[in-house]
């Protein structure tokens, strides 16, 4: 597969107060496809994905060591705003969190509002096509005044996506997106995930493998803070070159 | 050997017929408050009452000037409060903001006769130089203040933290997510806390004795000492006279609603646009 790289991380290291959930991590993410990090409970797989767009640091007493580069610019220098981040690195959470007080077009509208976008049809078309791009648009366009809070879990997980495209990112991460959903709920989102991969640079934390293999281009296995193998998905599955990738992905241990 | 079942059973109603009579005895006098209030003061009720000032028998001034003390004080006493709050709960995971919490609580059950004596020594004899409304929303306002600080904390606590990182992680600004997204989830309890406070500062008699005094006349000005309800019901009760210890009943039951119509009046008001 040849693709170029979106995001680098060199040598990080993470910490929550006096514990390490990070070591000495170094993995090339690859724009336009989809990238699975997978690994047993506490291996550090939503910490990973967290310090990609700064979220790591909003835990008191978190701190990083290394460099996260986004097209070669490390995010944490000193005179990145995190904000500016943010806004280029999107995410989606691991239970659907569509804010309680606004309506379903509110909460697609709420990342330009509060980067301080006015009403208007510019707007109105920005939250059309994040909606039809979420694939939720048909079952909600006559809706958009209801509370985001009102629609089924599956509804409300892409309309937390939905709301993270409309900001327009370069990079989705999406913290195990699909744990808290049935299962007609889950495939809607792997194939809305495919649809993304189009346009955007997906990176997947998931705990449930067969979900990594459906869904990822590259696959990146954790094991308690460190990477220990990483590659193309198909490959990492068939011919892991790891014992203990091995063990994971035959389910001898996690 | 003994039915363990039945044994249990009666273990449960007695605790239950228990729990029952706790409730019973302390609706009671709250109940016989609303009561006496009710029978003594409705009878005073009437246009002239309501509206006449205190030489003409009224208790027109009184009412005016609590819905004054009301106004200044929440205007005083609500962003100081609110802001208060979100910093203790949005910034205050430092060992300033645990001391400010633990002084916030004292001020929270500080004798108001403390608050008053305060007020009365700093505001009215060396800053005003007189007996003002002023004086005694300030006073009431120390008094709100850590009401609405400490309900407001509580309120932002209970807003879900991935409310918070939903915002933050749209690119949102920390400022923009606390007044865009927290504190209109946490709506309905800043509501709860600032009708709280006003219930509770809209009664307090003892700051603003030493710092409003009394007035028989409708507002003079924010440097003239002016009327309010307690301080009408405090000193009417104390006269000899049937008659104007009478006015202090009818002075009671208007304060009464004075409470009861802001809160109904604010929660239509603020009502959200939808159920959490």
């Amino acid at each position: 597969m040849d693709t170029t790289e979106k995001m680098k991380t060199e040598n990080l290291n993470a910490w929550f107060g006096p514990k390490q959930a990070l070591k000495e991590i170094t993995l090339s993410i690859k724009a336009n496809v989809v990238t699975a990090i997978i690994g047993p409970s506490g291996c550090g797989k939503s910490t990973f994905i967290r310090t990609l767009n700064r979220m790591h640091e909003l835990v008191p007493e978190a701190r990083i060591s290394g460099q996260v580069l986004l097209d070669g610019q490390n995010i944490y220098a000193d005179e990145v705003d995190p904000v500016q981040i943010r806004r280029r690195v999107g995410m989606v959470f691991q239970k659907p969190n569509p804010f309680p007080t606004m309506s379903i077009y509110d909460n697609v509208a709420a990342g330009l509002k509060l980067a301080g976008a006015k009403k208007g049809q510019a707007l109105d078309e920005i939250v059309q096509k994040s909606l039809q791009q979420a694939t939720l648009w048909d079952e909600v366009k006559d809706d958009l005044r209801k509370p985001g809070t009102s629609i089924s879990g599956g509804q409300q997980q892409r309309l937390c996506i939905a709301r993270a495209l409309a900001v327009n990112p370069e990079v989705i991460l999406m913290d195990e997106p699909c744990s808290a959903l049935d299962p007609i709920a889950t495939a809607k989102i792997e194939t809305l995930i495919r649809q993304l991969a189009e346009n955007y640079t997906v990176v997947i934390v998931t705990h449930n493998m067969q979900q990594a293999a459906r869904v990822s281009d590259f696959t990146a296995f954790f094991y308690l803070g460190k990477l220990i193998e990483y590659g193309e998905t198909n490959a990492l599955f068939e011919n892991p070159k790891s014992e203990l990738t091995e063990k994971y992905i035959t389910g001898k241990f996690g | 050997m003994l039915n363990s079942y039945s044994i249990r059973k009666f273990k449960n109603k007695a605790a239950y017929v228990l729990c029952l009579c706790c409730v019973v005895i302390a609706v009671v006098p709250l109940a016989s408050i609303l009561f006496e209030v009710i029978a003594r003061g409705a009878s005073q009720l009437s246009i002239q009452f309501l509206t006449s000032n205190g030489l003409e028998g009224g208790i027109g001034p009184a009412i005016q000037g609590t819905l004054i003390l009301i106004g200044l004080t929440s205007l005083i006493g609500v962003p100081i409060g609110i802001l208060s709050g979100v910093y203790l709960a949005e910034f205050g995971d430092n060992k300033y903001a645990s001391t400010m919490r633990t002084i916030n609580d004292i001020l929270t059950e500080f004798p108001s006769i403390v608050v008053g004596i305060t007020a009365f020594s700093i505001i009215v004899i060396g800053v005003t130089g007189s007996f003002s409304p002023l004086a005694g929303a300030i006073a009431l306002s120390f008094m709100m203040i850590p009401i609405v600080a400490r309900t407001t904390e509580e309120a932002l606590k209970l807003v879900l933290n991935s409310i918070r990182e939903a915002s933050l992680a749209l690119g949102a600004h920390q400022w923009k997510t606390i007044l865009r997204v927290v504190l209109p989830a946490a709506r309905q309890g800043l509501v709860t806390g600032t009708l709280l406070a006003v219930a509770r500062i809209a009664g307090e008699t003892a700051p603003i004795l030493l710092t409003i005094l009394g007035n028989s006349y409708f507002f003079q000005g924010f440097n003239q000492p002016m009327d309010a309800l307690p301080l009408r019901i405090f000193l009417n009760s104390r006269q000899p006279s049937p008659e104007v210890q009478a006015q202090a009943w009818g002075a009671a039951l208007v304060l009464i609603l004075i409470v009861l119509a802001l809160n109904i009046v604010v929660r239509i008001a603020t009502k959200g646009r939808f159920k959490r």
